[in-house]
């Protein structure tokens, strides 16, 4: 169970570009659920997922995974709990090194590394079965540099990279936004059947509320830094678009003017 | 052309710099860290050498400790880019003018003679071989097992590790590497390689001297470049090959150039020679344009 209480964190404090990120965010995740959050630009999603994984610690909040504070642990100490599959579909992988050692450092994820082999042949099972999943036939290229590969197959790579190994956390960072729409389709779907098969624990960012929508168990809205509303369950069944902007202007009070938001 | 002992002395100072391009190789290639400490580690290293030798240790266990120098050299570079934040480049040069000092007050004067001392080329020259060719013969060894050793550590996981943090930071710290710990361990066995390269340069050449580490990091890029240029870089084997490859070739350039009695070049043409041969190392068409590039690209 991951809990989020009353984050906060302001960007270039006490500077003309002081920017309040997060401002009192709260959530809380269950075991096993698979949130998606949305939110229009500067709402707070990507700095909520960094602060979760580590790169950016908050001014004041408390942040526990699985019973442990990791409010102020960096990035690689926090790695063994929070998994993590990037925008950038670059920067999941390293380019230089083989998909197999790519999988070689995701396989030991957050535990201590030693002098033995990193590549291991105990391992190579493992690795052509989770890629042979993907049906790209990379199980049959596990010596190739990764920077072979194109974009949307680096993605899915990075995808079962992340899932390699158990986590408290999945953290999805608008994972499918800079692929093109068939390929975003195929991640999309590889990324439900992998949290579907491992019951993991996902918390999704994405543009699209009709994304947000269509998959996942539960729907949480960020705005200015806060959750504005989540809904989950029956209250979530056949809603559509224009009943989230619905709700999100009842919250608020005010008007959608993110035309991304309704294009997504 | 050239003399047998020319030959041979191009080839054992190239299997020196061999070991100067590893460590250039873990900073520059690896790590991603452009680092100029190898200027300071390798007069540290032929410095606490050459004392420890005076003061009558041995010789193994005086290199061994020249190794341990220029560890500590780098690790303090390495710590003040993690730690104090310094922008990687200024943290070396920083290390680099300090170990001047340092340097001095190792050897308490600006050169140290070993030439009558025994160092760990002594015992080798009882061997049936021309004098030329014994520390030829040395270094090859020692090239050998630093170049297996290095190998291996890059394939085991925390070389991998250390990969992962110079090709991308992120990536690392999401799977749990300190890459802060990463970069501190990596430039400190860079400069171990060049503390051994300058122990090894002060035994074979008779004296340590606080000048001797001018252009150290110059003449390392050049072997490492003009080695990738020939032997292509695609594994970490093929990269090590590369460094002792180019690291001879560099020195053989050298040779021949002064050799040459045409082209009028003499002993104090060195650095010049150097420049122009990096230069061209870089520009020259055919020559692997994605390193030309990453090298202009840094630089600007």
């Amino acid at each position: 169970m991951i809990s989020a209480t009353d984050l906060r964190l302001t960007f270039g404090k006490g500077t003309p570009l002081e920017n309040p990120a997060l401002r009192g965010m709260s959530l809380t995740v269950n075991q096993g659920e698979f949130v998606t959050v949305i939110g229009s630009n500067g709402a707070g999603k990507s700095t909520f997922l960094n602060a979760l994984a580590g790169e950016v610690l908050v001014d004041s909040g408390q942040i526990i995974v699985d019973n442990l504070d990791v409010t102020k642990l960096p990035t690689h100490k926090r790695a063994g709990r929070v998994a993590r599959v990037f925008q950038d579909p670059l920067a999941g992988t390293c380019e230089g090194l083989t998909i197999e050692e790519n999988l070689a450092l995701a396989i030991k994820r957050g535990q201590r590394r030693g002098l033995t082999s990193a590549v291991k042949r105990q391992y190579m099972e493992k690795f052509k079965d989770s890629l042979s999943s993907l049906n790209l036939g990379l199980e049959k290229r596990l010596g190739d540099k990764m920077g072979l590969l194109s974009g949307g197959q680096r993605q899915a790579v990075s995808l079962l990279m992340a899932s390699l190994t158990p986590s408290s956390i999945l953290l999805l960072d608008e994972h499918t936004a800079a692929l093109d729409p068939k390929t975003a389709a195929f991640v999309l779907e590889l990324t439900t059947k992998i949290i579907e098969e491992q019951k993991l624990t996902a918390l999704m960012v994405t543009h699209s509320m009709k994304q947000a929508l269509e998959v996942g168990s539960r729907t949480v809205m960020l705005h200015q830094g806060e959750v504005v509303f989540d809904i989950e369950g029956k209250d979530r069944e056949g809603l559509e678009v224009k009943d989230l902007l619905g709700l999100f202007e009842k919250q608020r009070g005010l008007e959608v003017d993110d035309d991304s938001l309704l294009l997504g | 052309m050239l003399s047998n002992i020319a030959l041979y002395g191009a080839i054992e100072t190239g299997l020196i710099y061999g070991l100067v391009a590893f460590g250039i190789y873990l900073s520059f290639r690896v790590l991603d860290f452009p680092d100029l400490t190898v200027d300071g580690s390798f007069p540290l290293g032929a410095a606490v050498a050459a004392v420890l030798i005076i003061e009558g240790w041995n010789p193994w266990l005086a290199t061994g400790c020249a190794v341990m120098a220029g560890m500590a050299a780098g690790a303090v570079t390495a710590l003040l880019n993690v730690k104090l934040k310094i922008l990687n480049l200024l943290a070396s040069i920083l290390t680099m003018i300090a170990l001047y000092s340092v340097n001095l007050r190792i050897m308490g004067r600006p050169n140290v003679a070993l030439l009558t001392e025994e160092t760990v080329l002594t015992p080798w020259y009882d061997l049936d071989l021309a004098y030329h060719q014994v520390p030829v013969l040395l270094f090859i060894i020692v090239v050998f097992v630093a170049l297996i050793l290095l190998w291996r550590f890059m394939k085991s996981e925390t070389g991998l590790a250390m990969r992962a943090t110079g090709a991308n930071a992120r990536m690392a710290r999401a799977q749990g590497i300190a890459t802060g710990a990463m970069i501190v361990l990596g430039v400190a066995v860079s400069n171990g390689l060049v503390g051994l390269a300058g122990a090894l340069f002060a035994q074979s050449q008779g004296a340590a001297d606080v000048t001797m580490g001018v252009g150290v990091i110059v003449i390392g890029l050049a072997s490492l470049i003009g080695g990738e240029a020939v032997v292509t870089p695609s594994s970490v084997l093929r990269a090590l090959i590369a460094c002792v490859v180019g690291a001879i070739i560099y020195r053989l350039a050298i040779a021949f150039a002064l050799n040459a009695d045409f082209l009028g070049l003499q002993a104090q043409d060195l650095n010049l020679i150097t420049a122009v041969l990096v230069t061209l190392a870089i520009v020259l068409p055919g020559v692997r344009t994605s390193i030309a590039n990453r090298l202009t690209r840094n630089k600007a």
